[in-house]
């Protein structure tokens, strides 16, 4: 029995509105592996990234995260075990200073202060970003931002780490800290992106969504390796694929 | 003055908070304390009162010396809130024409003497909260209020605020951005432009709204909003503080400083035996 395992059957779901989101996803995930979930605008990954973590509950369908079904009873426990890092940084960092946002989840579930208050040095220091602690949120700058908002959730310690577009409006220094940190958590990792570099660097597994379904699930050197189908998904080879810019064009 | 410029000056204030000095270091209650004494005695003196509000001015003239505070910056925001300050008590003069005073071939009238005593309370108060989280920062402010009893509801929605004032202020000057781009520089948003674009505003805010509270849950909110140990507390410095600037109040609240300045010259005049004939 493996207690991290994200399994996803027969899942779909329709917004509010008729639109379809996501048709008939299955899906397995074992602990601590890497995947990279990826697919053109409105592909449904973020839906899918929000089914994991009860931000939606399945309409159709199952979702299990490790041995507990995600329905409406157990979200709490669900929340505990999947640490979810939002597209934007300003919706996840809420609070007055730094130190308080991270100490939000530890506080929440119910440790001691004292006990909070080195969560969020640890988890700070895990980011490279203790020296941050006292500032207000607001005047970070976009990649603080982004790895306050990583350690606010790692300083719940979740087995799971999913990230919507993790690399979105980061400057490329910014990006290859950022993919460096991850390559140091042992988490099982679920990033859903459209930096397909990115997920060649991090993420042995790949998963190809396309207007709600998985139209691909493999190793991440051989599906992005099929450039037909990357087409057919409205998605383009990794950049470092592509050959050199300057070559290509004089040939 | 443009949306970006307000934006920088409270991030000017921000930073002003972010200074180290004994004052910033008091615990946030103890001059959250001493400005609400400030404000209700202050505000308590009667409709006509206008010299004996002036030692009042002290406080927080002497705070922003204390927590280097420029003046300057000080009196350029107190005036903001003049034109409303003034459109309240416009009408004062008009109303109340009872002469208290007459100064040669100008009477004084009652209407001149409340209208006058409005505009210096509302700079003072004004003034005094500038300095206030000048010295003290939003948040402090906030979770002193929490400590003193306030409910936590009002206090989540009062620090949630001041966090998105910014987010939200960015988003809108975007938008106004957007549309400067597309008409011509010299015509002035019609009120049907307004309409959708502040309607837009509303909709992204609501949008954000919820992705903020789902953050939330998925870090556990129950509803509660968790606090870390405080790092100040309420020591000697405070006290002592608290009883100093109690005490001035005080005084001048029951004093008529100003009054019994001017008659010291009398006093020591008849004491004297006519030093000042």
């Amino acid at each position: 029995m493996s207690h991290h395992i994200v399994e996803l059957k027969g899942l779909s779901f329709h917004y509010p509105d008729g639109t379809p989101a996501l048709d008939n996803i299955n899906l397995t995930i074992h602990h601590g592996e890497s995947v990279g979930l990826v697919g053109a605008n409105g592909a449904g990954k973020s839906t899918l990234l929000q089914h994991l973590c009860g931000v939606h509950v399945p309409q159709t369908g199952r979702v299990r995260v490790g041995d507990v079904p995600v329905v409406p009873g157990t979200l709490r426990e669900v929340r505990r075990t999947v640490g979810l890092v939002f597209q934007d940084p300003d919706d996840q960092l809420f609070m007055p200073t730094v130190a308080e946002d991270v100490a939000f989840g530890p506080l929440n579930i119910g440790l001691p202060p004292e006990e909070a208050a080195l969560r969020v040095d640890e988890a700070l220091a895990q980011v490279d970003a203790l020296h941050l602690k006292h500032r207000p949120p607001h005047r970070l700058s976009g990649g603080e931002k982004r790895a306050v908002a990583i350690a606010t959730v790692l300083a719940c310690s979740p087995d799971i780490l999913v990230m919507d577009e993790p690399s979105a409006n980061l400057d490329p220094r910014s990006r290859r800290l950022l993919i460096n940190l991850l390559r140091g958590f042992e988490h099982t990792k679920i990033l859903a992106t459209h930096d397909l570099d990115m997920v060649l660097d991090l993420c042995e597994r790949t998963v190809v969504l396309h207007k709600g379904r998985v139209m691909a699930d493999g190793p991440t050197a051989q599906i992005f390796a099929d450039y037909a189908l990357l087409s057919a998904c409205a998605l383009e080879p990794p950049l470092c694929m592509q050959g050199c810019a300057v070559c290509n064009a004089a040939r | 003055m443009g949306l970006d410029t307000a934006l920088h000056e409270i991030r000017r204030l921000d930073d002003l908070a972010a200074l180290d000095t004994p004052l910033h270091r008091l615990d946030a209650r103890a001059k959250v304390l001493v400005t609400l004494f400030f404000l209700v005695s202050m505000l308590s003196l009667g409709r006509y009162e206008v010299s004996r509000l002036l030692p009042f001015a002290a406080f927080p003239l002497i705070l922003a010396v204390q927590g280097g505070v420029p003046l300057s910056l000080l009196l350029r925001r107190a005036a903001l809130a003049l034109p409303f300050v003034v459109f309240v008590g416009i009408f004062n003069p008009l109303i109340d024409r009872t002469v208290h005073l007459t100064l040669g071939p100008l009477s004084i009238t009652g209407g001149m003497l409340s209208f006058l005593s409005i505009v210096l309370r509302s700079l003072l108060a004004v003034s005094t909260g500038l300095v206030l989280v000048a010295v003290t920062g939003f948040d402090q402010i906030c979770r002193a209020l929490g400590r003193l009893g306030m409910p936590t509801a009002l206090l989540v929605q009062l620090q949630f605020l001041y966090r998105y004032l910014f987010v939200l202020a960015d988003e809108a000057l975007r938008m106004l951005h957007a549309r400067t781009q597309r008409c011509a520089p010299d015509r002035h948003p019609c009120l049907r432009e307004y309409r959708s674009l502040l309607g837009n505003l509303l909709l992204r805010t609501l949008d954000r709204a919820g992705r903020i509270h789902q953050a939330m849950l998925c870090r556990g909110f129950d509803g509660q909003m968790p606090e870390l140990r405080p790092t100040t507390r309420f020591g000697p410095a405070e006290w002592r503080f608290c009883a100093l600037w109690g005490l001035f109040l005080v005084a001048v609240r029951i004093l008529n400083l100003p009054q019994q300045l001017g008659d010291l010259p009398l006093y020591l005049g008849g004491k004297a035996g006519g030093l000042f004939p």
